[in-house]
């Protein structure tokens, strides 16, 4: 991999939030949403993130954005000014940051504020970094909303987001993440509330603005279905940690960790005669509330022994053709 | 950033511009907001009532200046000296009868009724602009800032409202405009701000405030155009309930001759009471119009605010 690739370097990312406390007493107990998280995104990669809920993957989409402040390590984004660690970044250039990553949200009927016009959400990005003239951003905005697909833009421009179905708002959540040409794009779960018919010509509207206009992507989904269709790598998340971590079709045909098995083991098959292979794994997820310095796995692994609770949790390695896998057992 | 047009700057150059296609959405809001509101009887009754006084207190001037010479019916300084003995009962002359100092009790009616408004008008803007802003300032910040807030909120609602206004008119001189703002400034801290950040807090959390932080929103940006217009609507609801609760408490201080007021519909009855006529069946005259004036206004207000209170929460609609 060249390093002048690499878009996004995140090194040893951790985020920890503090259990009860309060304005005059401080917590000792920490859950540990994301800790020691490392990823190499390349320019105009999507890279899928998937995991349970709660395993801390809208956590890191939200540290990537700075919506929410890592307690430790670095997030490098190879931007025009070169690269700069966000981790620290404050101020004005926090805010000039901000026009290199934006976010699709989950949730298209609560992502726009309901007295703004179409036109002012879009629109927001570009008066807030006061970018162009009003005619330069309505001009922009109208190309953008014909870009994903809202045509005739001037129809929409001056309507309300509940005038709008659940496709198109996505669809308008889309137009704004790129209205400022971002460099990256988190998009957590985008198409997850929409329904099954509209949700592939999202995915493909997605698809279609990576290649024409260079995004970049690192899509949070529990749905290995839509990773496999959207994202060229994928990564695995369990209670914080990176698990397992390959090219897409690799990872789908050669899952290595016992965790990405039943995973993939659990997606449901389009035929009823399709017997199940028993499940492997117990016991439910669990909170990552101080946890004991073991493979976070252990307690519901099914390769687990006593090497695998006495050792600290096993770091990424490389199995061979970029495929990662974090296991004492493999 | 280039701005690729691609020929696409005709369609643009083709609608209206900003300003207007913003009128234009803001006159649609409005209508489907007042569909709504004249659904209920209840809301058109009130307002009902909202514009007739306000049409008697526009004719009051004009009265003056044509029929009424100001000798006789001016409602501070009238004195009709060709009846021999006032209070003097309803009449051609005076159609509400005279008080016991000679003078008009119509006009005077009339006369007051642009001062309630002001006083309601007044005191329920400044509580609406205090709350709205605390409240946004509280629930955005959280933390230290809150605590802070709510503590002082809690005091303020602790504290009894109309003893503080016979206490502090008793520290100093308590006109119509100073009272207004001391309503005002008294609600505004008080429960008023607490409903409005809990508001807040829910809008807070939505997503689109995260969407908005992400495009570089400043903390000012977000309070003042997203969570502020998202709170506006409920603002104006509880400002109605506040012209009520001022009018009131105005004709309360009034009645006990606590402020510097000159005339007012409290005047009017404290004036009944003082000079001995006040619970006399005779004399119904010095005190049934003001307090029905009182009441009317009073609840004419509460009924727009239940009206308005359909309109700006959905899930109270029967639909």
């Amino acid at each position: 991999m060249e390093h002048s690739d690499i878009l996004v370097n995140i090194q040893n990312l951790s985020k920890l939030f503090p259990v009860g406390g309060g304005i005059f007493r401080h917590s000792d107990v920490f859950v540990h949403a994301v800790s020691g998280f490392n990823l190499q995104i390349k320019r105009g990669e999507s890279v899928g993130l998937v995991g349970e809920s709660g395993c801390g993957k809208s956590t890191t989409g939200k540290l990537l954005t700075r919506l929410l402040d890592p307690t430790e390590g670095k997030i490098e984004i190879a931007s025009e000014q070169g690269v700069i660690d966000i981790a620290s970044l404050r101020g004005k250039k926090l805010k000039t940051f901000r026009r290199n990553v934006q976010m699709i949200f989950q949730d298209p009927y609560e992502s726009m504020n309901p007295r703004l016009t179409i036109y002012d959400t879009v629109a927001e990005p570009l008066n807030v970094q006061g970018i162009g003239t009003i005619t330069e951003r309505e001009a922009r905005i109208t190309e953008l909303l014909e870009t994903v697909g809202l045509t005739p833009a001037a129809s929409f421009l001056f309507r309300y987001p509940h005038e709008l179905s659940g496709g198109q708002r996505q669809r308008v959540a889309i137009a704004r993440a790129l209205i400022i040409s971002p460099l990256f794009v988190v998009a957590d779960e985008p198409t997850s509330m929409l329904d099954v018919s509209v949700r592939t010509g999202v995915m493909h509207l997605m698809q279609d603005l990576a290649t024409n206009l260079n995004v970049t992507y690192l899509y949070i989904t529990h749905d290995l279905a839509v990773a496999r269709y959207m994202c060229n790598r994928i990564a695995v998340m369990y209670l914080g940690k990176l698990v397992e971590l390959a090219e897409t079709e690799e990872l789908l045909q050669h899952a290595q960790h016992p965790y990405t098995k039943a995973l993939l083991s659990a997606v449901p098959v389009p035929d009823p005669t399709y017997k199940r292979s028993a499940v492997e794994i117990k016991g439910g997820i669990s909170k990552p509330i101080n946890p004991e310095p073991r493979c976070r796995f252990y307690d519901r692994c099914p390769l687990a022994d006593d090497s695998c609770r006495d050792n600290p949790h096993p770091e990424l390695e490389d199995k061979g053709d970029q495929h990662f896998v974090a296991c004492h057992k493999i | 950033m280039t701005m690729q047009t691609n020929g696409i700057t005709v369609s643009t150059a083709t609608h209206a511009p900003l300003w207007r296609i913003r009128l234009r959405l803001a006159w649609r809001s409005f209508k489907s907001s007042w569909a709504t509101f004249a659904e209920s009887p209840v809301g058109l009754i009130g307002l009902g009532v909202i514009i007739f006084f306000g049409l008697f207190a526009l004719a009051h001037p004009i009265l003056m200046h044509t029929v009424w010479d100001s000798a006789t019916y001016d409602p501070q300084m009238g004195y009709d000296m060709e009846i021999a003995f006032h209070p003097a009962a309803p009449s051609v002359r005076h159609l509400l009868g005279t008080d016991p100092l000679g003078r008009d009790v119509l006009s005077q009616l009339m006369y007051s009724t642009r001062y309630e408004f002001v006083l309601g008008i007044l005191s329920a803007v400044v509580t609406v602009v205090i709350a709205t802003t605390i409240g946004a300032v509280a629930a955005y910040y959280g933390g230290l800032i809150d605590a802070f807030l709510m503590r002082l909120a809690d005091l303020v609602i602790m504290v009894p409202f109309l003893p503080i206004l016979i206490v502090l008119s008793s520290f100093t001189e308590v006109g119509m405009f100073e009272l207004a703002l001391l309503i005002g400034l008294l609600s505004g801290f008080g429960g008023n701000t607490i409903v409005i950040k809990s508001q807040a807090l829910s809008v807070k959390v939505k997503p689109f405030i995260e969407a908005a932080r992400i495009a570089g929103g400043s903390d000012f940006h977000i309070i003042f155009t997203h969570l502020i217009p998202n709170l506006l609507p409920i603002a104006l609801l509880y400002m109605m309930f506040v012209v009520t609760s001022a009018i009131f408490s105005e004709a309360v201080l009034s009645y006990f001759g606590l402020t510097t007021i000159k005339m007012s519909w409290g005047i009017m009855i404290n004036t009944a009471q003082t000079q001995g006529y006040l619970l006399r069946f005779d004399t119904w005259y010095l005190l049934i119009p003001a307090s029905l004036a009182i009441t009317l206004l009073c609840a004419a207000f509460y009924l727009v605010g239940r009206a308005l209170d359909e309109v700006v929460n959905p899930r109270l609609r029967s639909r």
